[in-house]
């Protein structure tokens, strides 16, 4: 059920956003999400892509430091109070959230809001999870919904 | 008593000549050389005014009677004014690369050059040279003494040589492991240089042919020894020298790697106060000074090197008599004031490498925007260890920041910048961008 996600190192100055996207746009990689988490002096940008073999080895060899990470996606129902009934299963679970951002619009929506998460141990964290009823999307149906 | 790193071998047995023999022996060719300078009319001038003459060398220790010699006084006399001999009797010339002025030349005779040569032999055997062996030069040819100083020094010991000189980094990866090089000969930056362009070309420590490397040129410290060592799976010995003394081989490490003896027969070594002159105690760092004994065609008297350092003289369990000279810790005049506080870029290197997670290339930028000098230290982020989480970036960061404060006691500002992004040089690396300085 873990969704590989590709994390890049980014110097916080002009232009620096752009290098990435564009060997990405350049390659025909599409991008079904991403997120910038940023301080003063550098920022760590994160990408979910289908082929992220690929994309990896064009970012590093464009000179970009890229780290693998798994992360879950995890379906929330799309109505107030749906983060919270989810944000139960992990307490009661004990899992930590190291950070979570929301996923590009879906065709589910109205119906589920997908959002990312990076858990200290995923393996350990989709099986509590997915006992304690949260919604997890593999992968492949992650892909399948953004038509990628 | 420290162990040896490699099979101890005296390439010259004056290496290892008595306190006793090796003091008489530099009270005669102190004398000798005295006699020489007054062919230099800059020489004859300043030890008329000290009413100085060979009569009055009488110990080692009458060295101190001597008029100092600056880099300076080279320039004044541009291009060969020092010249204690006839143009004619000149067998090469060699010089420095000027990146702070106008070159400095200076000369050898044919003498001269075996005697550096037998030098270089010395330091390159005391760690682990063997007649059977290759060794890769990744120093430049030319003006500069470090490629010519050590091919001719690796030739007399017998060995092979492939002289590679400097730049094109992954094409060096490629001679020494087709052509299976088991020394490497370049300046310690370079090295690690060579090792990281090996290991992202896939050739992990030990994977190259490599053994041994004798690196100089420029002030290193202990942790980068070891990471160079790590990198490339390697013995790393530091050599010492500079062109005004005669080059590398003025001081070289043995197997017990605690300090360079100083060819001592060759050399009268001197640590000084750089702003009293007067001499320091063993064991403290001040600038060294050094007179040549038996250098005929550019002599100098107690040459200010403005390379800090300290003697050690106890004994050595390698046998060789030769006082110790540390590490440069720094030059007098690369001394950083910053807010008032003497900082030298080693010590942010040294800060640099106690923290996993950086690698040893950095930058330090000072500026002064309003009244207070600001220092920025530019470390690039290690591929492998970057992380993805933010929490551990800011962690790095700061535990750098400590670690800086703590090794030099200034504060300066960690700025984390993408790897390889800092300039890479096959000569000496840039460690400082002062913009306080005009030009």
């Amino acid at each position: 059920m873990k969704i590989r996600q590709l994390s890049l190192f980014l110097e916080n100055r002009p232009g620096q956003l752009k290098v990435p996207v564009k060997v990405l746009g350049d390659a025909g990689i599409d991008v079904l999400t991403m997120s910038l988490a940023d301080t003063q002096q550098f920022g760590i940008l994160r990408l979910v892509v289908k082929d992220w073999e690929r994309a990896r080895k064009l970012l590093e060899a464009a000179g970009i430091v890229v780290n693998v990470t798994e992360v879950l996606a995890v379906d929330v129902p799309d109505r107030p109070g749906g983060l919270a009934g989810v944000l139960e299963a992990f307490e009661k679970a004990e899992l930590g959230i190291e950070y979570m951002y929301a996923f590009a619009a879906s065709r589910e929506r109205g119906k589920f809001a997908t959002l990312v998460f990076r858990l200290e141990d995923p393996d350990r964290a989709a099986k509590l999870l997915s006992a304690g009823g949260v919604k997890l999307v593999s992968s492949d149906e992650l892909f399948a919904r953004a038509g990628a | 008593m420290a162990a040896l790193a490699v099979e101890n071998r005296i390439w010259d047995p004056a290496e290892t000549l008595s306190r006793d023999s090796l003091r008489a022996l530099q009270t005669r060719r102190l004398g000798d050389a005295v006699r020489r300078a007054f062919a230099v009319p800059h020489y004859s001038e300043a030890l008329a005014k000290l009413g100085v003459s060979d009569d009055d060398i009488r110990s080692p220790d009458d060295v101190r009677r001597l008029p100092f010699t600056t880099k300076d006084d080279l320039r004044r006399t541009y291009p060969l004014g020092m010249l204690a001999v006839p143009r004619s009797a000149i067998a090469r010339v060699h010089g420095s690369s000027g990146t702070t002025g106008k070159p400095t030349f200076v000369a050898y005779t044919k003498r001269d050059l075996e005697t550096w040569s037998g030098l270089v032999a010395r330091f390159l055997v005391a760690g682990g040279l063997r007649s059977e062996h290759l060794v890769h030069i990744a120093f430049g040819y030319g003006l500069f003494t470090g490629g010519f100083g050590l091919h001719y020094g690796v030739e007399r010991v017998g060995a092979g040589i492939v002289p590679a000189a400097g730049g094109n980094t992954p094409r060096q990866v490629m001679l020494i492991r087709d052509l299976g090089a088991e020394v490497l000969v370049c300046t310690p930056s370079y090295a690690l240089h060579i090792g990281e362009v090996a290991r992202a070309e896939g050739l992990g420590p030990g994977e190259l042919p490599l053994r041994f490397g004798h690196f100089g040129g420029e002030p290193w410290t202990e942790e980068l020894r070891l990471e160079i060592e790590r990198t490339l799976g390697i013995l790393a010995f530091n050599n010492y020298g500079l062109s005004e003394v005669i080059g590398p081989g003025v001081a070289g490490e043995c197997g017990a790697r605690q300090g360079m003896h100083v060819s001592e027969d060759h050399f009268i070594v001197e640590c000084v106060d750089p702003a009293t002159l007067e001499p320091v105690p063993d064991g403290e760092v001040g600038e060294l000074v050094f007179t040549s004994l038996t250098k005929e065609a550019l002599p100098v008297l107690r040459y200010r090197t403005r390379d800090l350092a300290s003697l050690d003289r106890r004994p050595c369990p390698c046998g060789r008599t030769g006082v110790r000279m540390g590490r440069v810790v720094g030059r007098s005049d690369d001394m950083l004031i910053i807010r008032g506080v003497n900082v030298f870029p080693s010590q942010v290197e040294e800060a640099l490498l106690r923290v996993e997670g950086t690698a040893p290339h950095y930058l330090i930028e000072v500026s002064r925007p309003g009244a207070l000098d600001e220092a920025i230290v530019k470390v690039e982020v290690r591929p492998g260890e970057f992380s993805d989480e933010m929490r551990r970036l800011v962690e790095l960061r700061d535990r750098i920041d400590r670690e800086i404060h703590a090794v030099t006691g200034v504060r300066m500002t960690v700025e984390l910048v993408a790897p390889n992004t800092l300039e890479r040089s096959a000569g000496k690396a840039r460690r400082v961008l002062d913009h306080r300085r005009p030009g």
